[in-house]
Order: structure tokens, then sequence, then C-alpha cells
């Protein structure tokens, strides 16, 4: 993405780009651990959905289907909100790739 | 139809207050601007204002509040002094860097410690880089007329940059004078309607006010609201001109007097210029070449036209009612000293800092300073750089 000459901005630091948290991956903070979804414990009770502060929790037909790791930070509330005995999110060590930045 | 009345600052500004009627006013009572506050709360309760009044529990929630109205889209204004501005801090930042063109009504007054009420220009001075224009004022008059145009400058699309009026606290705030009121009418034609860029009241577009910048967008939006500031200079020039073919008080950057064909000029701000005005009549009687040079706006710092009018002088004494510990000298003086830097026959400069938390200058002060110039300019040197003015050494 072309990124703005100062004499291109608006005036006041404001940001007509409605909704451009989609093209900025918070994912790319991420850091040493991630979360990684049990379906087999999960019992549907959308706790990490709640709690998520980026959205990351990927939800189809109603039910959780696991993590979206372009935005996950990593910050490991779903895995501490999991209520299940047996967790259905547990954080684990991840490789660490030089992620991608903003999409085209 | 003009009205005289007699007023003090606070007063004045007050009914200036009423006049221009903002939307929003939000402020703090704090010692010696109180009285602006208690007056517009008065004058909502009265129903003299149709504006929204908020007292919140602090300057910072003040000027909060006034970054969120002026957010808003809405014509804002605050007054404070002192600890107060100076707990409005980190929000002052934030109200240039949003370029939001709120006005604030400063009355003048020192910083603790210790603790002291009484008038000095710490308060403005140590606010000079937070982007705001500022603009000082030497009596009630100048106060109400200041405060009348910082509306127009600042709201102007080329600068939407906020505005601190400044006068004395106490010798200005809460002594009374002979005041030229206009007409509620006028004045409020004078300034015109207010066109917010991006009001957040407009639904019809979609925009974010102030979110986070990283390294790959700070330093651009940074020099964004630079421009603001840089494109004051002759919308206050225009706004000073009209105001004085409106209600006949022309105002430009700052006031000369008697420079003509002066070889000496002391350059003072606000009400001690009155004061300096009788030491230069009473110099001139004595066939002594001297004038005063008076700065009403101190940012943006008028650097050109300053030097243009002093690059003739022999020596020239700039006073500064505050000081900056461990600078190369006091606010005024380094602005100045700088500006003529690029001229090969420059004057021999001087600072003095007076004043402090009140303390009184009066014309023999000045004529004192007068005889050091005259010192100066004899022996074309300058054996102290920074001096201080009724101290007890």
């Amino acid at each position: 993405m072309k990124k703005e000459t100062w004499k291109e901005l608006p005036i006041g630091t404001v940001n007509t780009q409605a909704g451009n948290s989609v093209v900025n991956l918070t994912g790319t903070w991420r850091s040493g651990r991630r979360p990684e979804f049990i379906e087999k414990n999960c019992i549907q009770c959308f706790f990490c959905w709640v709690y998520c502060p980026h959205f990351a929790i990927m939800v189809k037909d109603g039910k959780v289907t696991g993590i979206n790791y372009d935005y996950c930070t990593g910050c490991g509330l779903c895995a501490e909100e999991c209520p299940t005995k047996e967790k259905a999110i547990v954080m684990v060590a991840e490789e660490i790739k030089l992620a991608a930045g903003r999409k085209q | 139809m003009k009205t005289t009345k007699i007023l003090n600052g606070n007063q004045t500004i007050a009914e200036a207050v009423r006049q221009i009627d903002p939307d929003v006013i939000a402020a703090y009572p704090i010692t010696p601007s109180t009285a602006i506050v208690e007056t517009i709360a008065s004058f909502r309760a009265d129903g003299l204002i149709t504006g929204e009044f908020v007292c919140p529990e602090s300057e910072h929630s003040a000027m909060s509040v006034c970054i969120g109205a002026a957010s808003a889209g809405g014509r804002v204004m605050t007054a404070t002094c002192s600890q107060g501005l100076a707990l409005m801090w980190e929000m002052l930042y934030i109200a240039a860097g949003l370029r939001l063109p709120i006005v604030a009504s400063i009355v003048n007054r020192a910083l603790s410690a210790p603790i002291n009420i009484h008038g000095d220009h710490s308060d403005t001075m140590g606010a000079r880089d937070t982007g705001w224009i500022q603009i000082y004022s030497e009596n009630c008059q100048e106060a109400y007329d200041n405060f009348i145009q910082a509306f127009r400058i600042g709201e102007h699309p080329d600068v939407l940059t906020p505005v601190m009026v400044g006068f004395d606290g106490f010798i200005i705030s809460h002594s009374a004078e002979v005041v030229e009121l206009e007409e509620d009418a006028a004045v409020k034609k004078f300034i015109g309607d207010f066109k917010p860029p991006f009001p957040l009241l407009d639904t019809s577009r979609k925009f974010t006010v102030g979110p986070i910048d990283f390294t790959d967008y700070y330093f651009e939006h940074k020099r964004s609201q630079i421009e603001g500031i840089e494109n004051s200079p002759p919308v206050i020039e225009e706004v000073g001109k009209e105001f004085g073919k409106t209600f006949g008080r022309p105002y430009g950057f700052f006031e000369e007097y008697k420079m003509d064909d002066a070889e000496l000029a002391i350059v003072v701000m606000s009400s001690a210029a009155g004061t300096c005005k009788d030491a230069v009549d009473e110099l001139r009687s004595e066939g002594k070449r001297i004038g005063l040079l008076k700065p009403r706006v101190f940012r943006p710092f008028p650097h050109l036209k300053i030097a243009e009018a002093l690059k003739k002088m022999k020596a020239v004494a700039v006073l500064d009612r505050s000081s900056a510990p461990g600078a190369f000298g006091a606010p005024l003086f380094t602005e100045i000293r700088s500006a003529l830097y690029d001229y090969e026959k420059r004057p021999k400069l001087v600072n003095y800092v007076y004043g402090l938390g009140g303390r009184d200058i009066k014309v023999e002060h000045f004529k004192d300073v007068a005889g050091k110039l005259e010192r100066i300019a004899d022996s074309g040197k300058v054996d102290e750089l920074l001096g201080y003015i009724n101290l007890r050494e």
C-alpha cells in the first residue's frame, strides 16, 4: 500500500478509511506463543469469542472453528477463559515467522 | 452602537464570551481567572447565553471536554491560568494535534513553587511549543479585541489551530479600565460561522479522529499539523486589518511606539508595555532616541518582521516576564536574538527578566534599562547578557 505524504493527509489526524483495521494485521504483533484450538474438547460456550479483543476467533455455522492468526496477537485470554476441564484452547510455542504486515 | 463601560479584564472577557456565545464552554475556576468562569456561569443561568457550560473536576478535564466538543464540530472555549494551564498540558498538545480551533483565555500568572497568584508569563511561555497560537494583550481593550479575533484566526480553514489569548493576572484581570464594547450583532457578524472539516456529528461520512500512529505515519501527521500555524501569519494580518476597518482598532503582529528615529529599543510584552510607553515619553522629552516594540503575537513568532524593525538599532533590551532556567536566555530574548542572526549589521542585545510573581516594574526601572542601553551602545559591549530588574541582589 502506498503511504501518503504529509500533504496528502486529511487535516487533523483523521482516518477516512472506515474499517481499515482489516488491512492492519495485528497478528504481526504476536511473538513466542499462540493459541491452538482442540476441537474435540470444545463445548461451544463462546467464551473465547466474547473475550478475544481482536475478533480472531473464527465462527462458521454457529460454531467455533478455530483461530485467525492474521489478527491473533497471542495474548492468551481465550486459553485463560476456556472453561472446560480438558482445555479446548491451549497456548503453544510457535516458530516466529516474519509476517507480511499490511495486506496489499 | 458601541457602548463604553468600566470593566476589569475578567469582566471584559466574560462580555466577549456572552457576545460570541460559543457552543460549549468548559472551564474550572482558578485565581485570577475565576471571575471569567463565574460570570459565564451566571450568564448561562440568566439565559444570556445559549451554549453549554460545563464545569468539570479539573482543568485537565476542562480541556478534555473542549477537545470532545470541538471534535463534534462545536465552537469551543475555556479560561484558565497558571497551575490550571499546567494541568491541561498533555491535552493542549492533543487539541493542537487534532487541529481543533479551541480558544483559551489565559490570565497570565506565575507557576509554583513557591506558590504565588500574581501576574507573570511563566504559564503561557511554558506552553509555547504546544502548537497553539499565542497572542498577548496590554490592557482590557486589547484582551477583548484579541479574544474576538482569536476565533476568526483559529477557525480559518487554512489554520485550524487552537489559540490562547493572554493578559496579565491582577494588573489587568482585576483592574477596571474604560473599555469599548462593540454591538453584539456586530461581533457575531465579524466572527461568522465555524465550518469544521471533520465534525463527528456529521454521520453522513465515515471517519475516525485521533487513532494511533506508528513510526510510519506520526511524522507526516506532525508535519501536517505544523502547516496550520505556518499558514496563520497572513490570516492574523488580514483579521487584524479587518478588525480595524470594522471597529476602528487595527492590529498587527506587534506595536511600535516612537520607533521611527530610535537608536535604542526596549522590547516588552503585555501590561508592562503600558508603563514602558510612559518611560519612553519621559526619555524622549530628555532628548533620548528610544522606542518600544511590543510583541502581540508570540506564536507564530514574527521573526522576519521583528528583525526588520530592530535591525537598525544600536542596542536593544529584551524584557521577559518569565525565566528559562539553564537556557541561553529567556524565551522572547532567544527568539529575537536568533531572528537577527542572519543580519550582518545588527544591534547589541541584552536580556532582562522582570516581574516574576507579580513584582512591580515602574517607569524608573525602564529608565535604568535605557541608561544601560546607552552604555552598551557607546561601548559596543554587553557585559552581562542576562540581568534581573527590581530584584534584591
